[in-house]
Formats: structure tokens, sequence, C-alpha cells
């Protein structure tokens, strides 16, 4: 086996060193007590998921069918976790293969991209956790009845956080694909689950991560949830540039949250 | 207000469900606990099930919340009002998985007050994310205290309206401990379906 060359992380600051976050305070005051009007961050996508498809067959008892009532975000909204010092989430993993006594087995990947905001800016200091099956296609969970072997070197759990330019960087091993019981035959296409928090409450995001050319992708429920144009941007492109000679392949992945205006609204005054 | 220049805006990345499989990764120990030595304000208990169409307990679940300290100040960069003191015991975040009875549990302050939009004041509430298996995107839903007088001037509440405004006021449990506890569930669906907001 090749010697391993010195893996280069962008992200290896543990979470209790972790800068307190500078966020330009963007918040408009009027002179009255208590009053607090905030910067909207943007509206959720039309392209989201419905809570309601029928094809995913969990979401039919589990989607409320009265509309959702639409609010103005507050300063509960715009505010959120943001000091994941030691006291908040677990410690960080960015290299999921040595977790283990030893070596898992699989496709060994690195996975890294950017988080931004709409507006095309980086999401900085934001943690990023990932979870997944091992290659056989099973999770560490007791549930997951799958037959499938699990590999007694590979949990499939991480936690990076993003650096100032909002760049993110883990190594893991390929997932398998797994069967489920939502139809006859079914299969869910490889994927990492992904949750975010970003800045605040609003721009929360849980979301899966596939690979290219996976054709189980467009018949797969929970992806098809989505409208095609838009289930094309949880698809990760192969990237010979992050790709390590003679060690692992790379895969670019880039999430864009909810942003806001940068520029404040203007005083009247 | 100006129109502001919006330069070239990006697709927002899609949400997914969490999947059954989370509780290995997103849950950690302690995360339903927000007390932490000194902080300040009344213990509370929070607890309730998460129920769906057919009032089953989901357990599968896991829920967030997100709050004020007991001033009524969130901590966090943009609120950075001076005149409420922090709490720097005290975060307001939580996670805590549903269990077999769909039945989650949190430890933490009670909320103040904290300041609405344009000159109202919100009455005290935790907001909520909910996930789980079969949910493609969080389901946002807010708690609100039963004893609370301000909630008649809570301008979400106002928003919701008086039909189903209930469903958003937790319910005073028998105390465990002398700590006061609520209950508040969370119906996805049916009759008595919680209010979830667009935000
Ligand atoms: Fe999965």
């Amino acid at each position: 086996m090749p010697m391993r060359p010195p893996v280069t992380m962008p992200c290896t600051t543990p979470f209790a060193s972790l800068p307190v976050r500078s966020v330009a305070v963007k918040t408009v005051r009027s002179k009255k007590e208590k009053t607090m009007d905030v910067l909207q961050y943007s509206p959720q996508a039309l392209s989201e998921p419905p809570s309601f498809a029928p094809g995913y067959v969990s979401t039919v008892a589990r989607s409320p069918r009265k509309p959702l009532v639409r609010i103005p975000q507050t300063l509960t909204e715009v505010t959120g976790p943001a000091d994941f010092g030691e006291r908040l989430l677990r410690a960080p993993v960015h290299d999921m293969t040595r977790e283990g006594k030893g070596e898992p087995l699989g496709e060994r990947i690195i996975v890294s991209g950017h988080v931004l905001d709409d507006r095309g800016h980086p999401v900085p200091n934001t943690v990023v956790e990932v979870w997944q099956c091992n290659s056989a296609g099973r999770y560490v969970h007791k549930k997951d009845q799958h037959d499938a072997p699990l590999d007694p070197n590979f949990t499939g759990q991480g936690r990076v956080v993003t650096d100032e330019e909002g760049r993110y960087r883990f190594v893991t091993i390929k997932p398998g694909a797994y069967p489920w019981r939502n139809h006859y035959n079914a299969w869910r296409p490889a994927h990492i689950h992904f949750s975010l928090f970003g800045p605040c409450f609003a721009t929360r995001l849980i979301t899966q991560m596939y690979f290219p050319g996976d054709p189980l992708i467009d018949i797969d429920p929970i992806a098809c949830a989505v409208p095609s144009e838009a289930r094309n941007r949880m698809v990760s492109r192969f990237d010979i540039d992050t790709t390590e000679n003679e060690w692992a392949l790379g895969y670019v992945y880039d999430i864009v949250l909810r942003g806001r205006n940068a520029t404040p609204m203007e005083n009247p005054q | 207000m100006s129109d502001t220049l919006v330069s070239e805006v990006r697709p927002l990345t899609p949400w997914q469900t969490v999947g059954p499989f989370f509780h290995y990764a997103l849950p950690w120990e302690g995360g339903e606990n927000l007390l932490r030595e000194g902080v300040l304000g009344e213990r509370i208990i929070i607890r309730g099930r998460v129920l769906d169409a057919m009032d089953q307990p989901v357990s599968d679940a896991m829920v967030e919340i997100w709050q004020a300290s007991s001033s009524g100040r969130y901590d966090h960069p943009e609120d950075n009002r001076t005149e409420v003191p922090a709490d720097p015991a005290f975060i307001g975040f939580g996670r805590c998985p549903t269990n077999e009875d769909g039945v989650f549990t949190f430890h933490t302050v009670r909320p103040g007050p904290v300041p609405g939009p344009g000159n109202t004041e919100q009455a005290p509430h935790i907001a909520i994310s909910l996930f789980g298996r079969g949910l493609l995107r969080r389901l946002v839903t807010r708690l609100y205290f039963p004893e609370s007088e301000a909630n008649a001037h809570d301008p979400i509440l106002d928003l919701v309206g008086p039909e189903r405004a209930d469903t958003l006021i937790a319910k005073r449990d028998e105390e465990s401990g002398g700590v006061p506890t609520y209950w508040f569930d969370i119906h996805i669906q049916g009759e008595n379906e919680t209010v979830f907001f667009d935000v």
C-alpha cells in the first residue's frame, strides 16, 4: 500500500477554539423601546420538496394538511445557535476512516465544498454534521435490518466546521446503495446526510448529497420529491483537483443556504 | 424601504428528510438539557409527544428548540440590546430525539418576552423545529405558555388567529420534583393538527 500523504485540512480547529462569529449587525431599531424590525432572509424556495409526496409512503400520515401560516421573521428566527463551543454538539470528526482500529472497507473519498448564502457570500464557522451507511449499504443503527455486513472499522458519522471562506472538507468511504421497504425493489441511491445551521434559526438545512451518474437518483421517491432541475443541486461532482494521487477520489458539493440583502434598509430619516 | 441591488441569486440547496438512522450522529449527551451551572431564571420542563395522522406516536423524529434567556435575550450576536442583560450560562438551543412512545423532553428555563415586528412585544415562546422519517422538510412551530397574559397581544399568535392558536399553547402538567412542567403535543396531521409556520 502506498504511503498515505499528509492531508491538508482546512477545518482542523476544535469547536472550542472557534472565534466568535463576526456577524455584521443588520438590525434596525427605532428609538421606541422594545421595537426591533429585522431584515428578512429570503423565503423558502418553491423548489423545496412538499411535505406530502405520496411516492414516499411515510409522508402520507406525516404531512400537515392545513396550509402553513406565513409569519415574518422576528428576532427569534434571525438568531440561532451560534456558539458551538464545547457546550454544544459532539467532537469534530474530519476523517471518518480513522474511527476504528483499522481501515474501513470500501472506496476512500474526500468530500469538500463551500457553504454559501444565496447571494454568494461564504457562510464561515458553521457546523456541518454528516452521517452515512458503510460501503456495503448498512448503517450502524439498531433499526437497520438490511442483510449487509457491518464494518467494525466504520461508524459513519462526522462533524466539521466551515473556515473563513465557508469551506469544509472531510474524508470518508463511499456509501453503498441500500434497499428500503417503500415499494417493491426500492433502493436508495448512495447518499451522505448533511445537517447545517448557518447563521440563524431560519437558515437551518438538512439534506442529502448524492453521487454523479447514479441511476437510482431519478427513480428515488425522496430525491424525486424535488423537481429535477433543483434535484441536480443535491448531486456532488467528481473533481480531479480534489482527488489525491494514489489515495482517494474527490467529490465537490457546494451548499447554498438562505441569505439576505447585504444592504440594510435605508432609514427614512 | 428602498430597493437594494440584487446580484445574481443562487438557487438554494433543497431539503431532504433526516431519515430514520440519524440517532448515532445527531443527538449528543445532554442535548435535551439546556441548564448549565449558574443559569438564571425559573427552571421548567417541556415534554410532549409527536403524533401522526392516526394519533400514533412518531418514534423516529427529532425535536430542536431555540429560545431566549429568562431575561428575554438571545445568545447571538444579532441580539445586541445592552438594556437586556445576557446570561452567559444559557445558550438556548437543545436537541432531543423522540423515544419509543414519541416523547421528547427538555430541561430549560422559562424564556422572557422578546421584541416583535414594529412596536410589538412577543409573548414568551420557544421556537421548535421538527425533523423525522417521512418529513421531507423541517416543520416549524412555536410553544407558548398557558398562563401568559402577553399571549393576547402576541403578533404571531395574532396572525394564527383564534381558531388554531390553542394548538401552540402548552398545557400545564403535574410538576415533577417541584419543577413546573409543560406538556406540548405536536400533531403533524389530523383533527388537532398543530399550526406550522412558513417562516
Ligand atoms: Fe440514508
